[in-house]
């Protein structure tokens, strides 16, 4: 006889949240009908702070894979943009899922160089690549070289459409990514992903192909951020391999992600939308709030790995994405639903560090075959 | 004669380069942390002796203590302020604490003294040089940086053999808790660690704006390049980062002789070679 039990995800936040979500999105489309330019174009740069935040979350938050040198996808995504709208005659607004493509295909011998590398030198060995790609880019003439490049079909189309398209196509990337993200953490693989998070030689000794998952995930942030760099130069028009190859988008995505939070996705759209409030706020001191995000970023990594949103979960433990699992016998479920009441020794245990683990403590949630009963253990948040 | 004035140029670049490089390779080894601000903090003590040459109106080798002074004082509490907190977070805190100091140098800088290349003028030694051959010229203060180098390098390795403390930072390179269970104090330690890596840093940074100008954005070069050498050297030897400079240099130098602006790229790809086909260095005393 098969024993009742199943694996749920939703929760009753997330039966609540999705729905939700759908009307936000629902919500946003509309801006190119009354929004003016002005929302549009700022509506741009959060959405596509959102989409580069989650694409270096798959890369770090669950990959384990910090690299600093994500722009080399940002100017790969800016430069096919370019080359496929102006040299080939593809519509421009066409070009941006080819941006992808091409980022993606860039990112399996980058991937291969780079993973000779771990830990801090994988994080400079991929800014190091990223310097090749825009040192190559300056050096290549029909590239346009060093002076850079105007994408002039997207600006002959007319300023409305245009502007709304962008628009639509940021929205798309910002969904995009986070549904990109929703869906390998569901799938088989995100199970794997998530268990090298949580301890890298315990998933390898459980069969787990840690190189696979790891390529695996850095193509599809690749795809994920060639894609967002195209609609960024969509908006912007004109490309030079300075700033398109900059490290300031390495430090925009990560500050957005470790002070939202680390490895979940709620965490890089709170930090987006942090970021983005603080570069407003602060607009008319120069780059007073970069020092500011970057002071809140290193203290908050180092002082609250979790970020806002670790906080947040804290307080109130709520997954607005389905994408953990529980352990259901009947009508009890494993972790539970809703947890006990905070106690001295409930879940705020943000001591408990694992020197191996990306994140966070091994949390029950990874291991569906958890033994013991439901019991009065208080599920620990993941981070 | 035109390549071997190249090739000498390309060694006494890399003279420069290993300066960089020993700093960060030191952290590593003693506590496993891969710095990403290690170029900035070159690039801050190049302002600091500015302000001091600016204010005392003295030649940029004087300096050179009182900045090497200041940046170990500031390394030390760097790392006993934050850094040892980010490491017990984890190793990939640590890595995104030093991305954030880099982050706030770049910009603190920028702020402080504007997106403007400066120098630092050290008088007639800028441009005194040897005359070996019509092609072959050495100029007195790449020489000199050079014989720095070789100097910081011999000391830091006299440093870690022969004292209590280079012993320590040994012990805890090898074994961390054993070490600490033999009543090393590793906090205390790490600030050490990170305060002469920065004293030596100091050094590199002055030179560079003697040699060169520099700006608030010059510090993430000063990381690749550095990094570069550590990894062509191989990790966890000293005289493998000077080589590794010196081949980086030599690579730099011959790019820019084939065409003008080419020496970064040839460089990397250099660097990415190596990685490509002897990924543990040339000179590597355990394959990482």
């Amino acid at each position: 006889m098969a024993a009742p039990l199943k694996v749920e995800r939703y929760t009753r936040a997330s039966r609540i949240a999705l729905p939700l979500v759908a009307v936000v999105i629902i919500a946003a489309a509309t801006v190119p009908a009354w929004g003016s330019s002005n929302i549009m174009k700022q509506g741009v740069t959060f959405l596509t702070l959102v989409a580069l935040a989650q694409m270096w979350n798959l890369l770090a938050g669950y990959g384990g894979l910090v690299s600093v040198g994500q722009q080399a996808f940002i100017g790969i995504g800016a430069y096919t943009l370019w080359v496929f709208a102006e040299k080939f005659g593809i519509n421009p607004f066409l070009c941006v899922p080819i941006a992808g493509v091409v980022a993606a295909l860039f990112a399996f011998p980058t991937a291969g160089l780079a993973f000779r590398l771990r830990g801090g030198y994988f994080a400079v060995g991929t800014w190091v690549i990223a310097e090749v790609y825009r040192l190559l880019v300056t050096q290549i003439s029909w590239l346009g070289g060093g002076s850079g490049v105007s994408i002039n079909s997207a600006g002959a189309i007319e300023r409305s459409t245009r502007e709304a398209v962008v628009f639509w196509w940021a929205l798309a990337v910002a969904v995009g990514s986070i549904a990109l993200v929703y869906l390998v953490l569901r799938s088989r693989r995100g199970v794997a992903l998530t268990a090298i998070r949580d301890d890298e030689i315990g998933a390898r000794s459980l069969g787990v192909n840690i190189t696979r998952s790891k390529l695996w995930v850095y193509v599809l942030a690749a795809f994920g951020t060639g894609a967002t760099g195209a609609v960024i130069y969509l908006n912007l028009l004109r490309a030079q391999p300075e700033a398109a190859f900059s490290l300031q988008w390495s430090a925009l995505m990560i500050f957005a992600v470790v002070i939202g939070g680390l490895g979940t996705i709620e965490g890089p759209i709170i930090g987006a939308i942090v970021f983005f409030a603080l570069q407003q706020l602060l607009a008319d001191y120069g780059t007073w709030y970069l020092i500011l995000i970057g002071l809140i970023a290193a203290l908050v990594v180092v002082f609250a790995q979790r970020g806002l949103w670790g906080a947040v979960y804290r307080r109130w433990p709520v997954d607005l994405f389905p994408v953990r699992r529980r352990l259901c016998l009947e009508t009890v479920c494993f972790p539970e639903e809703t947890p006990s009441p905070p106690t001295p020794a409930a879940p705020s245990s943000p001591a408990a560090v694992s020197p191996t683990s990306a994140a966070a403590p091994a949390s029950p949630a990874a291991a569906p075959d958890a033994p013991s009963p439901p019991t009065a253990e208080p599920p620990e948040p993941e981070s | 004669m035109v390549w071997v004035n190249d090739i000498i140029q390309g060694i006494l670049l890399g003279g420069l380069y290993a300066l960089f490089a020993a700093g960060l390779s030191l952290v590593f080894g003693v506590m496993r942390l891969v710095n990403l601000a290690h170029g900035d903090f070159g690039v801050m003590a190049a302002y600091i002796s500015l302000v001091i040459v600016g204010s005392l109106n003295i030649n940029p080798f004087y300096t050179l203590i009182l900045v090497m002074i200041v940046m170990a004082i500031f390394g030390y509490l760097l790392q006993r302020g934050l850094l040892n907190y980010a490491m017990d977070a984890g190793p990939l805190q640590a890595i995104l604490a030093t991305f954030g100091i880099a982050i706030i140098i770049q910009n603190l800088l920028l702020e402080g003294f504007t997106a403007n290349s400066k120098g630092l003028d050290a008088g007639v030694i800028e441009n005194a040089f040897i005359r070996i051959s019509d092609q072959v010229v050495i100029g007195w203060f790449p020489l000199l940086t050079i014989i720095t180098s070789v100097i910081v390098l011999f000391g830091l390795q006299l440093f870690l053999g022969r004292t209590r403390m280079g012993r320590a930072f040994r012990a805890t390179a090898d074994n961390q808790r054993a070490a600490q269970l033999m009543g090393i104090d590793n906090r205390h330690l790490y600030g050490m660690a990170m305060a002469v890596a920065l004293a030596i840093v100091a050094i590199g940074g002055v030179f560079i704006g003697i040699r060169t100008t520099f700006s608030p954005s010059a510090g993430p070069f000063r990381l690749i390049f550095a990094y570069e050498a550590v990894i062509i050297g191989g990790l966890g030897s000293l005289w493998g980062t000077l080589v590794g400079g010196i081949i980086l240099g030599i690579a730099q130098v011959m790019g820019d002789h084939i065409q003008q602006g080419w020496g970064m790229l040839v460089g990397h790809l250099v660097f990415l070679a190596i990685l490509a086909f002897r990924p543990q260095g040339l000179f590597a005393k355990q394959v990482q």
